[in-house]
């Protein structure tokens, strides 16, 4: 089995040593205590575990480590390095988007890539792009809140 | 189906219990009224004053001690006396440090209902200090005092009012400091801030400096004033999640993301099928791999590895044979099943009032209908977790339960160790909805712990939590009912078998009603679930309403405020019909209204849905809700309408779609590409009004917003199509037209 030894994460590099197979998540949690990304299901289908691959939204749970090797991963840890949060961080707290907010990293992640994409989405166009990603709680009408929030508080602003 | 088919059902039981572990000691049903349970028992508490203080620092004490033992004690303010023992029953307890610091100790815990927040308002309106000064300590079995658990809405009713007297009680105290000091009427001095001022002399001083080098301890007086609903500063104002930004940076630890020196991962083997005894197990694959400890015991199997790809590997090198139980009842056959089956015992619950007979022949028509509940999975985001550590003798383990003291028990009673042993800890938690009661999770980790010589970590899979956790119970409903030409309703009859008793009875002024609650002998392991039974019972009831109405030829709101003589129900009904605008437009085929409401728990909800029907595909989508609800004096308007919200979203997956099936003896859709729970794209626009009632102390809101969603959408489907739906979930394949 081949070995990966570096991840490229949240800007730094990461010294590792696992099998290419194991699943980016364990890894991350595991051998990285970069727990915000977190277990839900297991197979993609509720996106928790969602962290950016080269600024692109990828489910780190069936994701192979070994397909991610010199990528750019990103996680909710790398979401504010220098301590200020980013906009969708401060809408999600400014909207009150979450209850038990098991779900927040993920959602969060999502979102930042759909702003990148589509800077000023439409509420079904939120809905359609954040569809894989669950709440149990039932927080959807204020996720979809913040995340026209971030994007009105982005306008004009490059990040 | 045959009587004798159903005796050879088998009903599943947890896991089987590992030798060493007693038998039961996992609680293998938990009954459906398990909220029932308010009473405590005592809390044997055995640190002193001095002990007490040793730990938390200098400072003031106050400790709540619990209703029952108040009765018995003289009234007014007392300290501990001179023996300095602890009372034996306390609720809460509260400290404020030499340094001001101000901790809350609470046995409840967070799971995203946001009460570390609406309790954090609770003490600093009382005392007069900022929220952020405050720090709660919950769920954690070594420091807070015995409680029963967090569940039946419970924490705002009891808890709040709890901490708002000791709170109070501080707040006295520290006052009657500062009027000793200068000598002055107390009753002159004001406090706000974390401060206290005489506004005479213009002098001030802060609570931490009334507070250097004493160690005062109060237990709190029952009659203590309380501040108004009316004259709150913090409370009936929204106040965000405390810690927050904790939560959005991806710093929270969940029971999931801890990690302990040296801790291992660990993964239980399952049977292959509910019931199923191990005939026979290789385990030495598994050994040879190197960091792998493998644990047999009984019928449990379990590894602990270093990494959990390594765990998962070793668990597929265990070779073991499982021999399943006889046939087991599936859920094609479900309902026919509930209907057959005999009561497993009478004194289910209920009421007899009148004479069902009289009232039937006094009536114009008669109505009689079935109702079905398919059992459902909470599907908490973040599974069944915990992590396990023996040390020094003894066993502390973090979890995400709803019952830390609850768990503690059951972990001192699986492996024989005094209770004063076990520390259990739960770190606010990925949602629970009355799924996480119980502890096998920390028993499994302990277990694995115990052999290993580590600490262990046990996160379940989605396919653990989906097939062994427990389910809202099934059930089938029978309602009967008699109705004057005038839309009075003359007889109610009204049979709950298996589902439970929440919410059973009728809100309705029915002279003639018998209504009854049918425990049968359940196919699948059942529990709690947000709202329980009153979920299905006002699925039943409301549904059924209508069907009334129609009868009747009445309009549904009218005909359900005829015979409502209760006006905080009432009240609801007609503050979300006037939001929804009920009446105004009319039905189409593809385009319905409905509405339904309920009390339940403190709560009084009405719910109105607009529905529209694809006419070719028969898919059914809620396009708009409007819940009225009111709950006394709100006490954090923005988490209130939060729960709201996330209850009548919930709500959506059980009345159109979510549905555990199984058949012999396993779940045949244990995961979230199987099983289908809300989404973005079934959610409605949501409009929440809120009657705020500060005359009224406040009750719970966390269960009862989300039952009148199903009836509601029912009674709309019907309002378009004229088809009734009377089973839930409603259209998991849309309807048939």
């Amino acid at each position: 089995m081949p070995k990966i030894t570096e991840l490229f994460i949240n800007g730094t590099k990461h010294s590792v040593d696992v099998d290419a197979d194991t699943n980016l998540l364990s890894v991350l949690r595991d051998h990285l205590d970069l727990t915000g990304s977190k277990y839900g299901c297991g197979e993609g289908q509720c996106g928790a575990c969602t962290v950016l691959l080269d600024g692109l939204p990828r489910r780190s749970c069936i994701t192979k480590v070994g397909a991610v090797a010199g990528k750019r991963i990103t996680t909710i840890e790398g979401l504010a390095p220098d301590g200020n949060l980013h906009p969708l961080q401060q809408a999600f707290l400014d909207e009150g988007a979450f209850q038990c907010a098991y779900c927040t990293s993920g959602m969060i992640l999502t979102a930042s890539a759909l702003l990148k994409s589509n800077p000023n989405p439409v509420e079904s166009e939120i809905r359609t792009f954040m569809e894989g990603n669950v709440c149990r709680c039932g927080t959807h009408l204020r996720i979809i809140a913040a995340i026209r929030r971030a994007a009105e508080s982005m306008k004009g602003v490059s990040r | 189906m045959s009587r004798k088919k159903i005796s050879s059902v088998i009903a599943p039981t947890i896991r089987p219990a590992p030798a060493g572990l007693k038998p039961g000691a996992t609680t293998p049903k938990i009954e459906p009224e398990r909220y029932e349970l308010f009473s405590s028992p005592a809390y044997h508490f055995d640190l002193n004053r001095r002990e007490f203080f040793k730990i938390l620092g200098g400072g003031l004490l106050i400790v709540c001690v619990l209703p029952r033992a108040e009765a018995g004690q003289e009234s007014g303010r007392r300290g501990f006396g001179r023996g300095e023992q602890m009372p034996k029953e306390i609720s809460a307890w509260l400290h404020i440090g030499e340094n001001g610091k101000v901790t809350v100790y609470t046995g409840k815990v967070e799971m995203g209902q946001n009460i570390r927040t609406s309790l954090t308002q609770a003490v600093a309106e009382e005392l007069r200090v900022a929220p952020e000064s405050i720090q709660m300590v919950m769920g954690d079995t070594d420091l807070t005092p015995f409680d029963m658990g967090t569940f039946g809405s419970r924490t705002t009713p009891t808890m709040n009012p709890e901490l708002r007297k000791a709170a109070a009680a501080a707040l006295d105290a520290l006052l009657d400091m500062a009027a000793k000091t200068w000598g002055v009427d107390r009753s002159k001095l004001s406090a706000a801030g974390g401060k206290i001022t005489d506004p005479v002399s213009g002098r001030s001083t802060q609570y931490a400096q009334l507070l250097k080098g004493k160690e005062l301890a109060q237990t709190i007086p029952a009659e203590d004033p309380l501040v108004p609903a009316d004259q709150w500063n913090v409370m009936g104002k929204p106040l965000p999640k405390v810690d927050g930004r904790d939560f959005v940076t991806g710093k929270h630890k969940y029971t999931s993301d801890l990690k302990l020196p040296g801790m291992l991962y660990g993964k239980v083997l399952r049977p292959s099928s509910f019931g199923a005894t191990l005939t026979s197990i290789d385990t030495k694959d598994a050994e040879a791999i190197e960091g792998v400890t493998v644990v047999h015991d009984g019928d449990f199997v379990g590894v602990a590895a270093p990494t959990s790809a390594l765990a998962a590997r070793a668990l597929v090198a265990i070779h073991a044979e499982w021999k399943s139980s006889p046939q087991q009842i599936s859920s094609n056959i479900l309902f026919e099943y509930l209907a057959s089956a005999t009561s497993i015992d009478s004194g289910g619950g209920g009421r007899r009032l009148g004479s069902i007979e009289q009232g039937m022949a006094s009536a114009m028509a008669h109505s009689e209908q079935t109702y079905n509940v398919a059992y459902i999975a909470h599907t908490p985001l973040e599974p069944r977790a915990a992590v396990a550590e023996w040390k020094d003798d003894k066993l502390n383990v973090w979890t995400g339960t709803q019952r830390p003291f609850g768990v503690k028990g059951e972990l001192a009673a699986a492996f024989h160790i005094p209770e004063d042993q076990v520390r259990v800890r739960v770190p606010d938690t990925g949602a629970a909805y009355g799924g996480k009661h119980t502890g096998e999770c920390a028993i499994e980790a302990a277990r694995l712990a115990r052999a290993a010589n580590r600490p262990v970590k046990l996160v379940w899979t989605r396919e653990e939590e989906f097939t062994w956790a427990y389910f809202r119970p099934a059930g089938v409903i029978e309602v009967k009912a008699g109705v004057r030409k005038d839309g009075t309703i003359t007889a109610w009859e009204f049979h709950n078998y298996n589902s439970g008793s929440s919410g059973i009875d009728t809100p309705y002024d029915v002279a003639n009603q018998l209504i009854l609650f049918h425990p049968v002998k359940d196919l699948l392991r059942q529990g709690s679930y947000r709202g329980l039974a009153a979920t299905a019972n006002h699925f039943a009831r409301e549904s059924h309403m209508d069907e009334l109405a129609q009868i009747s030829k009445m309009d549904p709101l009218a005909f359900r405020l005829k015979n409502l003589k209760n006006d905080r129900l009432k009240a609801v009904f007609q503050a979300a019909a006037e939001k929804f605008g009920w009446g105004k437009t009319p039905a189409t085929p593809d385009r319905g209204f409905g509405i339904a409401g309920g009390v339940e728990k403190g709560g009084y909800v009405a719910t109105c849905a607009e529905v529209k029907i694809d006419s070719k595909s028969g898919e059914v989508k809620i396009v708009r809700v409007v819940a009225a609800f009111e709950c006394g004096a709100v006490v954090n308007p923005d988490g209130l309408r939060n729960q709201v919200e996330g209850a009548n979203i919930m709500g959506i997956g059980g009345a159109l779609f979510e549905a555990i099936e199984f058949a012999d003896g396993r779940i045949l859709n244990p995961r979230l590409a199987k099983y289908r729970v809300p989404r973005f794209s079934d959610v409605p626009a949501i409009e929440v009004v809120l009657v705020d009632r500060k005359d009224l102390p406040s009750a719970g809101a966390g269960e009862t917003p989300l039952i009148g969603l199903a009836p509601a959408v029912g009674n709309a489907i019907f309002n378009a199509t004229g088809v009734r739906l009377r089973s839930l979930p409603m259209a998991p394949n849309g309807i048939k037209l």
